[in-house]
């Protein structure tokens, strides 16, 4: 159901680096849940309406009131890598 | 074959996608202040900079500009919109999604002038990547910053139908979207500032054809001069790749606004597959008929709207009727002159005025803020009118209300620039023609022409307070 | 004199605080004592001392918290027990943990954890396995283990976890405790840690059902933060039923037969039999789609969680790894910060939603949901509560199941029905098996929590059942 090649292409786009070996194990794990999730191919689900959400709300809205944001110290707190004005990262490309 | 190609004429289709920064006081999904120019990253929360455990809600009033957009672009409101996550990983992006609108926009099947548009949705805006490196250009730089205080700002994401035909149109048309925009008071719609901005979809199909041709995406003409280069540039491109009958591949592009040039963007970053599923941390936006209503009462007379009435009311030209509707200010100058002129008020004549004297003196400031007077303007138009004051002298007239105000004829009489009557003239038509001699016998000799040098001289004694067709009658009853 | 404090329920032991016969200071060094004690792995995080301001007054008393290290709690480790977030400490507090902090149950410790709430039996953890108090070389479920094992052994006396497919009430019923998974938008998901948006709810495991109902009437409530949080419809008191007269107990074959040990489907029978003693009335009701549960479950939960860990980048919190180029960043961070079940599930959840698969997979799985979802309602017409047992097994050895992820996965079967359709259930202990405890679940309609904990309360005083060699241990 699931090979290599596609278990590589999701890993990219998930942004997970896996080792060949993780790879191959991973297909094998893979394939076999989603042979028993795919039972559900089976089911006549014509004309059912699918259901994202369990709660019946609409129209949740918030009143266009600023509040305090943090300062800025605190928000780079947590940063594994930040200067005194943001978050580094490399950059997009180089 | 190349050379059958080569035969072929080609038509643009472009398809325009704009992103709308609405002014609202806070973010889309948090309650942070939106951003201007402040200190990097002094304008977030646990919310808007992704951290483990917050959750999204819905700003009212985003949805209240996005209702008022979607109904001046003649939108149909969804019943019910809701929301998706876009997925991609981006360092600008502290969710590794994007919560957007996918398959139920907030608003869809409008137009605006001669475009239709396909959708109106809501979603958040990205952070903000400063690059380290010497050029801002993306791809020199090695280290970048990530500045979160525009991450989340409330967008509104506008796509026409693929109905524009031209670079030039696309400018044009993206112009009438900016000042209808700006007339809803929802956005600043500063190009240069970002809070407007517009990507193309550019392709080009053999002309007559309806099928369309392979598209690229063309991104960040942040100007109107750029859109209209960039589309340019990416139409040219096409057309030389199709001449040598080679095919255009779907991509993303980069126009260097600095260069010229026309870049791929994707890179090993970019990945397509965006897994879009819905937002489970936000329940749909139902417009009900107070929201809907509310939208309604917001709107004022759309600028387009309005140049049609002024056409239609004042018969005025339509160039005449536009530069008064796109320029709000000019328009209501206009409109309050001609209502302080009274019912033989020349509207005609006080838009020519107004869109071309007056703005002559003023520039781009607001007539309303200036000295002169709406009633000043208006006497002074009929004081032309009936011959009261010669042309040139009521310029100079306006030039003496814009730079101290007052009243026309107070300016006229203390300047002297009332109309100079058949007396004072002939006298002084009989001076110049003495003076001028040798152009009297070139007139008589039929070198009409010659009359110019005469009226010239009465014009200079005068300080134009003559008038050119009188002068001219009195030269030649004495020729 | 800690000995005997601990020894009290809960409700107890706030009931003299606030009587003034016990003093809340006292009783949280009396707590963090028996915390200390730990040899289960049970803890991630100990408060060191009573914080300074206990609300007493409150209705919990001043009775500590523990609390499921998936909750963000201000100022201290919130790691969602991943080692991508170790010694990450937040800017902000859970809605829930601050909302019961007021109610007077200051924070204890946070408790370790499957990573990322994705496991049953504790074994996913960055930061260790928890061991069973009943037999420790046995899991004690999971996600939330560390909870329950706690307040088995009596080193809390109650916790806060989450469930997103029965992870309170499966770690509740291995470790013979109560637990309860509320009815969805009950309690607010604001700081909480996000796995399965769409599934995921906060909910109380305590020794006893009343503890459970004190506890859980402090955690409900809407919250502005949670647009998908709502107002409980009705004022919740503590449980005091003693018969079941009038009430119909549905049993659903599909969840009570076929695949159930004979231990734990022995304890169920003569917990069914007791409903009767107590005048209710059993009878059995269909889920057909229920088997097709752990399908759209392990579908939609790995769907939304793909998306949820996305945040985990290495750019605003938690461990960065990497050779200085950006794509290596993604990757080297979250290879090294993850662990292998959370990147199964991040896999299995990307390619259900990746192009071309949408529709037969997660598509699919939303349309099955909505079929669950009726399934549940039709029952409701004809029965008051649904009754099942919680796990098909007692709990298992360590390292039992750890490569067979499939059959992890299908033991949820019991599970996993009700947050696919949003719906309240409990666990309480039935009695026990090969030394080991069984939790029996009862299941009711949305905001049925009130009469969950009737049904409860009367059930668990005819079982009598005695979990204090947990505790003695
Ligand atoms: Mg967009
Ligand atoms: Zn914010």
């Amino acid at each position: 159901m699931i090979d290599s090649e596609q278990v590589r292409y999701v890993a990219r786009l998930a942004r997970l680096r896996l080792s060949d070996e993780e790879v191959d194990r991973m297909t094998g794990e893979l394939g076999s849940i989603l042979d028993h999730i795919e039972k559900i191919s089976a089911l006549d689900l014509e004309g059912v309406e699918p259901t994202s959400h369990v709660v019946e709300l609409e129209n949740v809205l918030r009143p266009d009131e600023p509040h305090e944001s943090l300062p800025r110290d605190v928000a780079l707190a947590e940063a594994p890598d930040a200067n005194e004005t943001g978050f580094r990262v490399p950059s997009p490309g180089a | 074959m190349p050379e059958a190609v080569a035969e072929r004429a080609y038509e643009p289709v472009i398809g325009l996608e704009i992103h709308v920064q609405l002014s609202t006081r806070t973010k889309m999904f948090c309650g942070c202040a939106l951003s201007f120019g402040e200190e990097p990253n002094t304008r977030t929360c646990p919310v808007c900079l992704g951290l483990p455990g917050t959750l999204p809600v819905v700003n009212a009033e985003a949805v209240h500009y996005g209702l008022m957009i979607g109904m001046a672009l003649g939108c149909e409101p969804a019943s019910r919109s809701i929301f998706h996550r876009k997925n991609y990983f981006y360092p600008d992006l502290p969710k590794g999604y994007q919560v957007s609108q996918y398959d139920v926009p907030l608003a869809r099947d409008g137009r605006l002038g001669d475009i239709r548009i396909h959708r109106v949705h809501l979603e958040e805006d990205a952070a903000k990547l400063v690059h380290a490196g010497a050029s801002g250009r993306i791809h020199s730089a090695e280290a970048s910053v990530v500045d979160f205080n525009r991450g989340g700002t409330p967008l509104v994401e506008i796509v026409t139908e693929p109905d524009v035909r031209s670079a030039a149109q696309a400018a044009k048309w993206l112009r009438l979207l900016r000042v209808t925009l700006r007339s809803l008071g929802v956005s600043d719609v500063n190009m240069d500032e970002g809070s407007l901005r517009c990507d193309a979809n550019v392709s080009l199909r053999p002309a007559g054809q309806t099928t369309l041709g392979t598209k690229a995406e063309l991104k960040n003409m942040n100007s109107f001069r750029f859109l209209e280069r960039g589309i340019d540039a990416e139409l040219a491109r096409q057309e030389a790749i199709l001449r040598e009958g080679g095919s255009v591949v779907q991509e993303t592009l980069h126009y260097d606004t600095r260069t010229g040039a026309i870049s791929s963007l994707r890179s090993k970053e970019e990945a397509h597959d965006y897994r879009y599923f819905p937002e489970p941390d936000l329940v749909p936006v139902a417009p009900t008929e107070e929201m809907l209503e509310r939208a309604r009462r917001a709107l004022p007379e759309l600028p387009a709207e309005r140049a049609e009435r002024l056409e239609r009311d004042f018969g005025l030209a339509p160039d005449a009727a536009t530069l008064l509707a796109f320029r709000t200010e000019l328009g209501d100058f206009f409109e309050t002159t001609v209502q302080a002129g009274g019912e033989n008020a020349d509207a005609r004549a006080i838009a020519n005025w107004v869109t071309g004297e007056l703005t002559a003196n003023l520039g781009d400031a607001d007539p309303g803020e200036s000295k002169v007077e709406p009633a000043a303007l208006a006497r002074l138009v009929a004081m032309v009118a009936d011959g009261a004051v010669a042309g040139s002298a009521a310029k100079e007239v306006l030039s003496a209300l814009v730079a101290e105000g007052g009243d026309p004829e107070r300016i006229v009489e203390k300047k002297g620039l009332g109309r100079a009557d058949a007396g004072e003239l002939s006298g002084i038509v009989e001076r110049a023609m003495s003076e001028q001699a040798d152009a009297v016998q070139k007139v008589r000799e039929g070198n009409d022409k010659a009359i110019g040098a005469i009226m010239g001289v009465v014009m200079r004694e005068t300080k134009g307070r003559a008038d050119g067709g009188e002068v001219q009658r009195l030269i030649r009853e004495r020729l | 004199m800690s000995s005997e404090v601990t020894e009290l329920t809960a409700a107890d032991a706030a009931g003299r605080v606030r009587g003034g016969e016990l003093s809340a200071a006292e009783l949280f060094a009396a707590w963090r004592e028996r915390a200390a004690g730990d040899s289960l792995n049970a803890y991630l995080w100990l408060a060191d001392e009573a914080p300074g301001e206990i609300a007493v007054e409150g209705p919990l008393g001043g009775v500590p918290l523990a609390v499921k290290d998936l909750f963000c709690t201000e100022g201290i480790p919130s790691a969602a027990g991943s080692r991508i977030l170790e010694g990450y400490r937040p800017p902000y507090t859970a809605t829930v943990v601050e909302r019961l902090t007021q109610a007077g149950a200051p924070t204890l410790g946070k408790t370790n954890m499957d990573e990322f709430a994705m496991g049953s039996s504790n074994e996913n953890s960055g930061f260790g396995p928890v061991k069973n108090p009943w037999d420790e070389s046995r899991v004690p479920g999971g996600s939330s283990g560390g909870s329950a094992a706690a307040v088995a052994a009596g080193l809390a006396p109650w916790a806060i976890g989450t469930d997103t497919g029965g992870s309170i009430r499966q770690p509740a019923a291995l470790c013979g405790i109560v637990g309860l998974k509320p009815t969805y938008g009950a309690c607010s998901r604001y700081g909480m840690i996000a796995f399965a948006s769409s599934l995921d709810q906060a909910g109380p495991l305590t020794r006893d059902v009343t503890d459970c109902a004190l506890l859980f009437g402090q955690m409900i409530g809407r919250d502005p933060r949670d647009s998908t949080s709502l107002a409980f419809p009705e004022e919740l008191t503590l449980p005091t039923a003693e018969r079941l007269d009038g009430l119909r107990f549905g049993v659903p074959p599909e969840l009570s037969g076929e695949g159930i040990e004979p231990g734990v489907r022995e304890v169920f029978d003569q917990t069914l039999a007791r409903i009767e003693e107590l005048g209710g009335q059993v009878v059995d009701v269909a889920l057909p789609h229920s088997n097709e549960g752990i399908s759209a479950y392990y579908l939609i939960a790995p769907a939304e969680a793909s998306a949820n860990l996305a945040r985990f980048d290495g750019v605003r919190y938690g461990a960065r790894a990497g050779d200085g180029d950006l794509l290596s960043m993604y990757e080297e961070t979250r290879e090294q910060g993850f662990g292998d079940e959370v990147k199964r599930r991040i896999l299995i959840g990307t390619y259900a939603l990746s192009s071309g698969y949408y529709d037969a997979l997660y598509g699919r799985a939303l349309r099955v949901r909505t079929k669950i979802a009726q399934d549940f309602r039709a029952a409701f017409e004809r029965v008051d509560l649904i009754v099942t047992p919680t796990s098909p097994t007692v709990a298992f050895g360590l390292g039992e199941r750890t490569d067979d992820p499939l059959a992890m996965y299908l033991s949820d079967f019991c599970t996993v029905p009700m947050p696919l359709a949003g719906i309240p259930a409990i666990s309480i202990p039935g009695g026990m098996s090969e030394g080991l405890p069984v939790g029996v679940q009862l299941a009711g309609p949305a905001f049925s929590e009130g009469r969950i904990l009737d049904a409860a309360f009367a059930l668990e005083t005819a079982i009598g059942f005695d979990g204090s060699a947990a505790r003695d241990a």
